[in-house]
């Protein structure tokens, strides 16, 4: 709220009332703008002089020709973006099928970590023996070390030594091959199985916090009135949460669009296209080819697509909000 | 309303960009720690060393003694830094980049027209050739890798290596077989040597390097290039496409391969396998031997043979000139500390100090290798190197070659091994994509 009266006042006021007399600074007056310095110039340096670099690249013919002195790079214009969006080429349909194994995963992953994470949640909203400990233990995905979690699950899908493999293989004596998890198609399982693994204790997280600010008499009052749980969930509990829902989802889908690690991390240099993420494959777009111009262009691109899809999702529940 | 949305998408922007941005385009801040060590203070350099021993650690322990000896020699001190060959590449491509650069490195000799393209290198010119002690000083083959034909190379060997085919003597007697002359051969022993849960051959066929070098080694026995005399690539020529069938066919029509070993993503894997003998054959370059030794295997109980072409080949290629370079950055501010360093490295005495922890081949005129107490080893490797090998193309594009041709074949292993067929059709249109990509790159 306040970024959004800030600016109608000063906008408004100089025209109404003159200034007759310089009013004498109150002391200390440069001290928000010395508190904010620090935010603004990181800011400046981290997000927007890479973001502006990045986007002055694509723009380049910045192959390994010239990566050495990048002020000589040609530019080329549209050229980039036009040998990435041409999908009869090879450039192009390997980043439109990479596009959509990525938007594939994204639903998946997003859409059942929410699940786990909801379900958990509720379940773990009621008091008993034994609360903390599961919640500990849901938590603990998210608290390791994220390479060392995939790097396990890496060990654990091996085709001859893994643990996934020699337990259902082995222990359980389901008969036939044993499949290959990280290369050919079932690599998008096993890139979806991780991931979700990595999520989902963070959809928990969330929306355990947001379960815990609903008024337990609001559960009691529909309990006299016959709610069952499930009508109690339904009524209550997703309406309550519904501002906790909205920016979960959101980053969730951020997070999981541009998800870099698990995929580098599980595949190593040589990515199956069936686990082709697309962030995975701008970077080995660019890096194997050392073409950085094209992997700009790719990247921007990315931008831009994740750019409207959020401005999408926000401009259409904040619409239904004020509705309601 | 409005503008809380306009500054909530706003700051996704920024959100997404920068994760973007990671993945995508500039990420120098990987390395900049160790670039920056050496400038400033004149008697320190800095040396990015790959990795030749049996592990990172083996690597810094082998060079320690001899970096101690420079240091006593000249006053010059020397930050070394190991790298796996996973990041090697990634890591110079940074220090390209950002300038943040060590002053030695070592390069896969294959690179070396590649990285010379980029011009971040020093060309060794008359003069530098001179404090090295002279270009002639040099095997030829080994310093034709140095850069592309008609330039000042900008890098020098300094380990030589080539490819053989390591097989089990055990094994083979046991089966009463011979060591193949030629590929037919090759696959009929390793038919014969399959059985019992153990397999004729292991490769690296999850490695896109591995998988790059036998492509052209195979098509090079058909007779076929890479690239025209134009510098275009034609790897969907039909030598190119029959020569990478007839290395897939290992696995898919003779069955002589665990298809497990799609996952084999590093060299060392299936030495491994072979060390503890759970395959009789594999191919491999010359410094297997650390690790054959490492696992137990006395030099004795195996034996190499050049990797051997069809019986209608037309050429006996049986290796590329494999091996490291060593490169000077072009923006150094210690030259004539770096060029005395690689003069060290290249020395006579470094290199037999090095031969044989690393075991490599000499990349110096007169010198013999001493990188095995197995006579016929050195003999055969020797031989390899000096008249079997042929230098990959000596292009910029060589190394888009590699990730492009590479990465295809790692797929294809990957479609046999989980039970689908590829065709030459099949090998054909990949070929085809990779010579798309590498024309849209350049």
């Amino acid at each position: 709220m306040a970024v959004a009266t800030a600016p109608t006042i000063t906008t408004e006021a100089p025209p109404a009332s003159p200034p007759k007399r310089r009013r004498p600074r109150p002391s200390g007056w440069w001290l928000p703008y010395a508190l904010l310095a620090p935010a603004i110039v990181f800011e400046l340096v981290i997000h927007v002089i890479p973001m502006v670099t990045g986007i002055w690249m694509s723009f380049l013919k910045l192959t390994k020709a010239f990566i050495s002195n990048w002020g000589n790079a040609p530019v080329t214009g549209l050229k980039n973006y036009q040998v990435a969006l041409d999908f009869n080429g090879a450039v192009g349909s390997a980043l439109l099928q990479s596009f959509l194994v990525t938007c594939a995963f994204t639903v998946l992953v997003v859409g059942i970590s929410w699940t786990l994470g909801m379900a958990a949640a509720v379940a773990l909203q009621g008091k008993f023996f034994g609360r903390g400990f599961f919640r500990t233990l849901f938590l603990v995905p998210y608290a390791l070390p994220m390479y060392a979690g995939i790097i396990a699950w890496k060990f654990m899908l091996q085709k001859d030594t893994g643990a996934i493999n020699h337990f259902v293989y082995d222990n359980l004596g389901v008969g036939g091959e044993k499949p290959f998890w990280l290369i050919g198609n079932n690599s998008f399982a096993a890139v979806v199985v991780v991931a979700i693994w990595r999520l989902w204790p963070f959809a928990f997280l969330m929306l355990m916090a947001g379960l815990q600010s609903i008024p337990t008499d609001v559960y009691e009052a529909s309990a006299v009135d016959g709610a069952k749980p499930f009508r109690q969930w339904r009524s209550i509990t997703l309406p309550m949460v519904r501002p906790v829902n909205m920016v979960l989802l959101l980053v969730m889908f951020l997070w999981t669009f541009n998800d870099f690690n698990t995929p580098f991390v599980l595949f190593g240099n040589a990515q199956p296209p069936a686990g082709d993420l697309i962030s995975f494959h701008i970077y080995n777009a660019s890096f194997l080819t050392w073409n950085f111009g094209s992997g700009a262009a790719m990247s921007v691109m990315l931008l831009l697509f994740l750019l409207l899809v959020s401005g999408i999702y926000l401009i259409v529940l904040n619409r239904r909000s004020q509705r309601a | 309303m409005k503008i809380r949305t306009l500054a909530a998408t706003a700051a996704i922007a920024a959100l997404a960009l920068t994760t973007a941005a990671c993945g995508g385009n500039s990420n120098p801040s990987s390395s900049s720690s160790a670039g920056s060590d050496a400038s400033g203070s004149g008697g320190t350099i800095t040396y990015w060393a790959s990795n030749q021993g049996t592990s990172l650690d083996n690597d810094k322990q082998v060079l320690t003694p001899q970096l101690e000896k420079f240091t006593k020699q000249t006053g010059i001190k020397v930050n070394l830094e190991v790298i796996g060959w996973n990041d090697l590449q990634t890591r110079i491509q940074t220090a390209v980049t950002s300038g943040q650069a060590p002053d030695v490195v070592n390069i896969g000799n294959t690179w070396a027209a590649s990285l010379q393209s980029t011009g971040a290198f020093m060309p060794f010119d008359d003069a530098a050739f001179k404090a090295i002690g002279g270009k002639d000083k040099f095997v030829k083959t080994a310093m034709d890798t140095g850069g592309a034909p008609g330039q000042d190379p900008t890098s020098v060997p300094v380990y030589g290596l080539a490819y053989g085919l390591y097989y089990n003597k055990a094994m083979f007697s046991a089966a009463g077989l011979t060591p193949p002359n030629n590929w037919e051969d090759l696959v009929t022993d390793a038919k014969k040597l399959t059985s019992g849960g153990k397999y004729g051959f292991a490769l690296a066929a999850g490695s896109y390097t591995e998988n790059a070098h036998f492509a052209f080694i195979n098509a090079a026995q058909n007779g076929a290039d890479l690239f025209d005399k134009d510098g275009k690539p034609t790897f969907s020529s039909d030598g190119v496409v029959t020569g990478i069938e007839r290395y897939l066919d290992l696995m898919q029509k003779d069955k002589v391969v665990n298809i497990g070993n799609a996952q084999y993503d590093n060299g060392t894997k299936a030495v491994n396998d072979f060390a503890t003998g759970k395959v009789a054959m594999i191919l491999n370059q010359n410094n297997a031997d650390n690790s054959i030794v490492a696992n137990g295997m006395t030099s004795d109980k195996y034996g190499v043979v050049p990797f051997p072409a069809p019986s209608n080949a037309s050429a006996q290629t049986a290796s590329h000139v494999a091996g490291i370079n060593l490169s000077i950055f072009k923006n150094t501010k210690n030259q004539d500390a770096a060029l005395k360093f690689v003069n060290f490295m290249t020395s006579a005495e470094t290199q037999t100090a090095l031969g044989k922890p690393f075991s490599s081949l000499p990349v110096l005129n007169a010198a013999t290798p001493n990188f095995t107490d197995n006579a016929d080893e050195a003999k055969t490797f020797s031989d390899i190197y000096a008249t079997k090998s042929k230098p990959l193309p000596l292009v910029p594009a060589e190394d888009q070659f590699e990730s492009t041709v590479g990465k295809a074949m790692n797929q294809m292993f990957a479609t046999i091994a989980s039970g689908g067929t590829v065709s030459t059709d099949d090998i054909r249109t990949a070929m085809k994509t990779a010579e798309q990509q590498v024309a849209a790159a350049g």
